[in-house]
């Protein structure tokens, strides 16, 4: 008997610890959510969007800062999303032989996970460096950078799990493959798809590093060929500073950042939760 | 029963999965305007044999086969065949119902689409065309616009019927098409292999003999990757050749 | 139907269409290929400076001097590989309960959203954890936390001086913390999800021999997935190599040796971070790229190892079913 109180023990013990690491999971997204609202809503006022960044001491808001972060993520997705699904297609629809197919899968995976700021180096070093000056199309460049693996990886996998009897239906027809693959097959992994896009626009939205030596930041509004204002880096730049003001709208900008990034990772759920038909 | 043309010639046809011999030495005619039935056990290689008709088998790397299906004149194994044209007229219609991601109407549309240059009244003609014969016109004519996923399961069946046909096939191959329906859609798609057979060649694989012996006019039997006793539908039932035939028809094994 | 001519034609543009389309999605698979390439090239190029004037000694070198032109990367080097360390060893455990928690535990209505607030964790964006590392934890972890560890640890040998110096709050410590916060997410749902493909019938019979789920887990679960745990702590490490805004704000960016946790130090993508766009003169930038090129090249070693461990589990799962 004292050998199986024993095991129970260990037992108990060791399931109570389970229960403690979610508690501690939980405990710092509470957290961190609670400083994000209680720092950031006392921040949060109509200028934020309509003024620019400030000098400090002066009043202004982050509104060049929203643009530029939301001009780069779109361009980084629009430059990023259709190469991810078509290398994406490539290894769900002909990647049965061949050497191509495994390797493309390999490295994506590693890119996947790649530290973002070398990345940034990369650019700064094929892009920036020989056009001589940061830019937001560097930005741009190097966030598509960070949107083609997420999206390679979701394209392939949700083309997976169309069901092979849909192909053979459409084959049965007499459809030629492109066609197949267009109107059949990324039709049915449609809402995957997406799901996977608007993953990587959260991913990239809440990126600093590698805009860091890309964009870098501008105090006004500036055109995608100048350096370019966004959230991040002046969240960064301002937490940095000694200034209180400067630390109110980084505070500000957090939150929207958070608010963004959160609110598009619970849609793309959602999304993969109830795929719409059409 | 005269005028009979063999619409598919099968000589000497071998199928391997890789190393394993899935079909030996299969020879047979498949009729024009007639119903020919395949039954036999799981595994006998029915549906394999079928997929060797429209050449469904080469979208796989390791399938292959061997020997000749002569189809006006021509043996559609050879390598030059184009295999979409080939396709698109020895249609096919599966298991279970595969409805594409789309509305009823872009269903029928889609394989029609592919081969002909149709003014939209024309397709609109064509689609309720290939619903009546698949008699699903009624039930379907005021929700054209809705998803296909939207119908029942025995109506997703018939629309792929529908979408099979509306390409005007001249060889129509039904795998198992019922036996993921309910006994009264079953009977629906029964009558439809009758209605049908006035313009197609039908080739029907069942596991229901009952099925077979219901919708078809010759009936092939195989086992084991083999062809036992192929002739008229009557004759397999009532007077079969072989005795194995036999035994599988009265039930004494499989 | 129409004439024959122009369905050969038909044809004929078909299979020029596919062969197209084909070729399209296949050059833009290889160019993600290429991309990797491209990625080392042109670190190695930009490197080529530094990798000229300090050779094997950059890494040993630990001296990091713009005004002399001085620059070993070993305080970085170490600096973020000590920080991971230390993410993994608060980490690893904790997401290993997560697991135990999220498979064997938790009631099934709450797995979902439990899960999903974990997911959650892993898509705070990194600069967010940075904020609240800076402004809330570092100065509650001074207030409270740092002279209760430091006292109580002061008399032990060598432990002690682990965590002695002022109590400032950032520091090598601090910065290991935050990353095992973020990078628990990612570890505990590759375990989370490797703990699922284990065959209910295994878990089944040893239940049925009176096993406690603890003996379960720790005997059948954790043997079976072995693999794919340590793929998934692979990846948790990668994450955690490169992170570079939550490590910035509160690792102190100190390029000095540390003697104590609790100091200021300094990791590859934070001496990146803090100094790259303020480089002056070539020797800096080149030698900042070559430290880029070796946090590329560690990660890639270590997250092609998780990859690889992974799709052991994956094969070996295959051939069992």
């Amino acid at each position: 008997m004292n050998l199986y109180f024993r095991r129970r023990l260990v037992n108990t013990l060791s399931l109570t610890l389970s229960l403690a690491a979610m508690a501690f999971g939980l405990f710092w997204l509470l957290w961190i959510l609670y400083t994000l609202l209680k720092n950031g809503l006392g921040g949060l006022s109509l200028s934020l969007f309509t003024q620019s960044t400030p000098a400090p001491g002066s009043p202004g808001g982050l509104a060049n800062a929203i643009l530029g972060s939301l001009t780069m993520a779109g361009a980084g997705t629009l430059i990023g999303t259709p190469i991810g699904i078509l290398a994406g297609t490539y290894l769900a629809e002909f990647g049965e032989r061949g050497w191509l197919a495994p390797a493309t899968r390999f490295i994506n995976d590693i890119l996947l996970s790649a530290p973002s700021i070398v990345i940034g180096l990369f650019i700064y070093e094929a892009y920036v460096r020989h056009v001589g000056h940061f830019s937001g199309w560097a930005g741009a460049l190097a966030l598509s950078l960070l949107v083609i693996p997420v999206v390679v990886r979701t394209t392939e996998n949700m083309l997976k799990l169309v069901p092979n009897t849909m192909r053979e239906a459409a084959y049965a027809l007499g459809a030629p493959q492109w066609k197949m693959v267009l109107s059949i097959s990324l039709r049915a992994a449609k809402a995957g798809v997406l799901t996977g896009v608007l993953l990587a626009v959260a991913r990239i939205l809440g990126e600093t590093a590698p805009l860091l030596f890309t964009a870098l930041n501008n105090q006004f509004y500036s055109n995608m060929n100048q350096p370019m204002a966004n959230l991040p880096v002046v969240i960064f730049q301002y937490a940095m500073s000694p200034y209180e003001d400067w630390h109110a709208l980084a505070w500000a900008g957090s939150l929207l950042i958070g608010v963004f990034v959160l609110g598009l990772n619970i849609v793309a759920r959602a999304l993969v939760r109830n795929p719409s038909q059409h | 029963m005269t005028g009979l043309t063999p619409k598919l010639a099968v000589k000497k046809l071998d199928f391997y999965y890789g190393h394993f011999h899935a079909l030996k030495n299969i020879n047979l005619d498949i009729y024009e305007g007639k119903v020919t039935a395949f039954i036999g056990p799981s595994g006998c290689g029915k549906s394999t044999l079928l997929r060797t008709f429209n050449r469904m088998y080469g979208l796989y790397p390791k399938q292959r086969a061997e020997g000749e299906i002569n189809m006006n004149g021509r043996n559609l194994l050879d390598s030059d065949v184009d295999l979409n044209m080939l396709r698109a007229k020895v249609g096919m219609v599966f298991q279970k119902p595969t409805p594409f991601p789309m509305s009823i109407y872009d269903n029928i549309a889609f394989g029609v689409k592919l081969y002909e240059n149709l003014s939209k009244p024309d397709m609109d003609d064509r689609v309720e065309w290939a619903l009546q014969k698949a008699a699903l016109w009624n039930e379907a004519k005021d929700k054209l616009k809705q998803s296909g996923l939207g119908l029942s399961g025995g109506q997703q069946q018939r629309l792929c019927i529908a979408r099979a046909v509306a390409v005007k096939p001249e060889v129509l191959l039904l795998d198992e098409p019922t036996s993921a329906l309910d006994p009264i859609s079953t009977a629906h798609i029964e009558e439809l292999v009758h209605e049908l057979k006035q313009d197609y060649t039908i080739a029907i694989v069942t596991h229901n003999m009952q099925q077979a012996a219901r919708v078809s006019d010759y009936t092939a039997y195989m086992y084991l990757g083999e062809l036992i006793e192929v002739g008229q539908t009557d004759g397999i039932f009532t007077t079969p050749q072989k005795k194995a035939t036999e035994d599988y028809i009265t039930g004494k094994f499989g | 139907m129409t004439p024959p001519q122009s369905q050969e034609q038909r044809l004929k543009r078909q299979r020029v269409q596919d062969r197209l389309f084909r070729g399209s999605t296949q050059f833009f698979a290889f160019l993600v290929l290429a991309l990797l390439a491209g990625i080392i090239i042109s670190l190695f190029i930009g490197a080529m400076p530094a990798i000229k004037h300090f050779g094997l000694g950059f890494i040993t070198g630990t001296d990091w001097n713009p005004v002399t032109e001085q620059f070993g990367g070993w305080n970085s080097i170490t600096g973020t590989l000590l920080s991971s360390f230390i993410a993994l060893l608060i980490g690893v455990p904790v997401s290993f309960g997560i697991a135990i928690f999220l498979t064997e535990l938790s009631p099934v209505w709450l797995r979902r959203p439990l899960g999903m607030a974990i997911e959650l964790l892993a898509g705070v964006p990194s600069i967010i954890y940075g904020m609240w590392g800076l402004f809330v934890f570092a100065p509650w972890f001074a207030d409270n936390i740092q002279p209760t560890l430091a006292e109580a640890t002061v008399n032990i040998p060598l432990i002690g001086a682990l965590f002695q110096g002022p109590p400032m709050g950032i520091g090598m410590f601090t910065a290991g913390l935050i990353l095992s916060i973020m990078v628990i997410p990612f570890i505990a749902s590759v375990m989370r999800d490797v703990f699922e493909i284990v065959p209910a019938m295994l878990k089944e019979s040893a239940y049925g021999l009176g096993c406690t789920t603890w003996e379960v887990v720790w005997n059948v679960v954790l043997p079976y997935t072995k693999n794919g745990v340590i793929g998934g702590v692979m990846l948790g490490l990668g994450r955690a190599l490169g992170e570079t805004m939550a490590v910035t704000f509160v690792i102190g960016n100190a390029h000095s040796g540390i003697s104590s946790l609790f100091d200021p130090a300094t990791s590859i993508a934070a001496t990146l971070a803090n100094e790259f766009t303020e480089a002056t003169g070539e020797l800096h930038t080149a030698s900042l790229i070559e430290l880029g090129m070796l946090l590329f090249v560690i990660t890639f070693v270590v997250l092609s190892l998780s990859k690889l461990l992974l799709l052991r589990l994956e094969k070996s799962e295959g051939s069992n079913t």
